[in-house]
């Protein structure tokens, strides 16, 4: 079974952003980027799923502009066999690129696809739902765990009551939560390895994919700041002002 | 025009992020002259469409009930959809922003070609929403031009409605077929005496500081002392002291408390995403570096084991 595995280029999660002067966007220049951190864990599993001898091959997917070919080249030397990358300056919103990976997906007719539960900049949750919707495939969001057996696939679904499990006819696409496993790092020999690994690329045209925004932005601003609180020094001295100054007690 | 308005029940009773949901709803339509309706999907839910009935202030409760929809997935929900926003003249689809709303609305609104506008904490006019992007650290306006609004719901960013003295009539839909894409195979509920967290008004939070699950009892305690839901930093989850479902943050739940306590967490962006809208913030943390302190109006420097047992006793 050939495994797709759709990767974002986004900023580092551990990067607090700021908001541009001129309320146009946050400022991206000089910040440190990396794959989307639920896109790491999509890529392990489909290795892991390669391992355990279930996929014969992983091919990795970004849209983006050729920056996006650093996130592709570290999926390459994660495991994956080959990527492609779907090559535009074009802002994309999670319609455009569902569509631009449901025309790669038809092309590779993948068995599985793997996918992030959520972009950590743009946080929109969309774009696995919707290329399942583009596709014809069930889906198996926010996942913990999957499994194939026969036919189908068992996805353990983190939801908001607990856990839920669901069956899914092949082909299927499964988004990441973050217990789905723990991502192994690159190691040398294998990032050298990948700069010889097939990268080949697309672009929206090739796919015949209008991806004109819908959405416009209008301003990017800063959120409320909250004031700078005061320390205690005592549990009765918390317990004090919770019940008088703060009355939520 | 009419604003629908995905319900979220147990076949029984609307789930508390539906009148949420119906605020952001409200709004819209005060903007637009829209109307509002619910929609009550799922298998013998008509107790459920009941309750919806009693909703106040909406045009109509559409019921589509049939077995196809029982567990409510989105391959069999999603088409179903597609039909009603055609058949119901709909121009703005609202669910709240849960793990149902975020499962389901994007399958539907790919399947009407249409962008999606998630988790909006605003609503500035019909075609113009409020959405936290990056963890929160930036706020996007966002317009959209096409004709069917798709719109999950941030709950925290929006009163709850009244959900009773109402009686809308109940349209009874066409029966809905399976996709036979997926089945539904079972479902593990974590139960509890305690508040749900996105709805409770106090939450108390455990981080990687609490060191195992055993020692969670010292934070249900308190919690039980004060009426409080218990929550957790995504560490606490990942390394097996409590379940998924009590991850509070950028990509677990959303909430904003009257009162939220941070015991023996640092703070992350992560972490902060998902409660820093709370009234009242409180922090226990042994490191007075922690980042948490900078959000916190009263922040603890302390042991959380000493400080928990006394929190307990003093309250
Ligand atoms: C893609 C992604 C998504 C994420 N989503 C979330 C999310 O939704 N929610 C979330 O919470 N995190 C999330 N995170 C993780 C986040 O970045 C942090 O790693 C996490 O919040 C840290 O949890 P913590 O504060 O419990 O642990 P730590 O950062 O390890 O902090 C533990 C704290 O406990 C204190 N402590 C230790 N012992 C004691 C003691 N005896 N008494 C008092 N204090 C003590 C320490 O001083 C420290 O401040 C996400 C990360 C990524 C990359
Ligand atoms: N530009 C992109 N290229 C490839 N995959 C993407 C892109 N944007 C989003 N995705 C995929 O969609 C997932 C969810 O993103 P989002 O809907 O933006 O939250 C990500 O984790 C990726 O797997």
């Amino acid at each position: 079974m050939k495994i797709l595995v759709a990767v974002k280029r986004v900023v580092d999660a551990n990067v607090k952003v700021r908001v541009k002067p001129d309320n146009s966007d946050v400022e991206l220049n000089n910040v440190k980027m990396a794959i989307n951190p639920f896109c790491e864990i999509a890529i392990e599993e489909a290795i892991r799923l390669k391992e355990s001898g279930v996929a014969s091959e992983v091919v990795v997917v970004s849209a983006g502009s050729n920056e996006c070919q650093e996130q592709l080249r570290t999926a390459l030397a994660l495991g994956a066999d080959r990527a492609i990358q779907i090559a535009t300056d074009e802002t994309l919103q999670p319609l455009a690129i569902a569509k631009l990976l449901n025309a790669v997906v038809e092309r590779e007719q993948p068995g599985l696809v793997i996918m992030g539960k959520q972009s950590i900049d743009g946080d929109n949750n969309q774009t696995g739902q919707m290329l399942a919707a583009l596709s014809g495939m069930p889906q198996g969001t926010f996942a913990s765990e999957v499994k194939l057996e026969g036919e189908e696939l068992l996805v353990t679904r983190e939801v908001d009551g607990g856990l839920q499990q669901v069956g899914l006819k092949l082909p299927a696409l499964v988004t990441t939560d973050l217990r789905l496993n723990e991502p192994r790092y690159a190691s040398l020999p294998n990032i050298m390895k990948a700069k010889r690994k097939p990268l080949a690329q697309l672009t929206p045209d090739d796919l015949g994919v209008d991806v004109t925004p819908r959405l416009t932005t209008l301003k990017v601003s800063n959120p409320p700041e909250r004031a700078a609180g005061t320390m205690v020094s005592t549990v009765s001295e918390l317990v004090e002002k919770l019940k008088t100054e703060a009355g939520v007690l | 025009m009419t604003i629908l308005v995905i319900a979220e029940h147990d076949n029984q009773t609307l789930k508390a992020a539906t009148a949420h949901a119906l605020s952001a709803a409200k709004e819209i339509a005060a903007q637009t002259g829209g109307e509002v309706s619910l929609l009550v999907a799922g298998h013998n839910c008509g107790a459920a469409a009941e309750a919806a009935a009693a909703v106040p202030g909406i045009a109509k409760v559409l019921l589509a009930d049939s077995a196809a929809l029982a567990q409510q997935l989105p391959e069999n929900l999603a088409p179903a959809l597609v039909s009603l926003v055609q058949a119901q003249a709909v121009t703005h689809l609202l669910a709240a922003s849960t793990t149902q709303g975020k499962n389901l609305l994007p399958r539907v609104a790919a399947l009407l070609d249409v962008a999606q506008v998630s988790d909006i904490t605003e609503v500035v006019d019909g075609d113009t929403y409020v959405r936290p992007i990056y963890a929160g650290n930036a706020l996007a306006t966002v317009q959209s031009s096409d004709s069917v609004k798709v719109i999950t719901v941030r709950t925290t960013a929006f009163e709850a409605a009244e959900l009773s003295g109402g009686q809308a009539a109940v349209a009874t839909q066409e029966e809905a077929s399976d996709a036979g894409l997926s089945r539904f195979i079972s479902e593990e509920v974590s139960q509890s005496d305690r508040p749900e967290l996105t709805s409770a008004r106090i939450i108390i939070s455990g981080g990687r500081g609490m060191q195992s699950g055993d020692n969670f009892p010292l934070l249900e305690k308190v919690a039980d002392k004060i009426g409080a839901a218990v929550g957790a930093s995504r560490a606490a989850v990942d390394s097996g002291f409590v379940p998924n479902d009590m991850q509070v943050g950028q990509t677990g739940k959303i909430v904003a408390p009257d009162l939220y306590i941070a015991v023996g967490i640092s703070g992350a962006i992560q972490h902060l995403a998902g409660m820093k809208d709370s009234k009242v913030i409180v922090a226990i943390n042994k490191d007075d570096e922690a980042p948490i302190f900078g959000v916190a109006d009263y922040g603890l420097k302390a042991d959380l084991f000493e400080a928990l047992p006394e929190l307990e006793q003093l309250l």
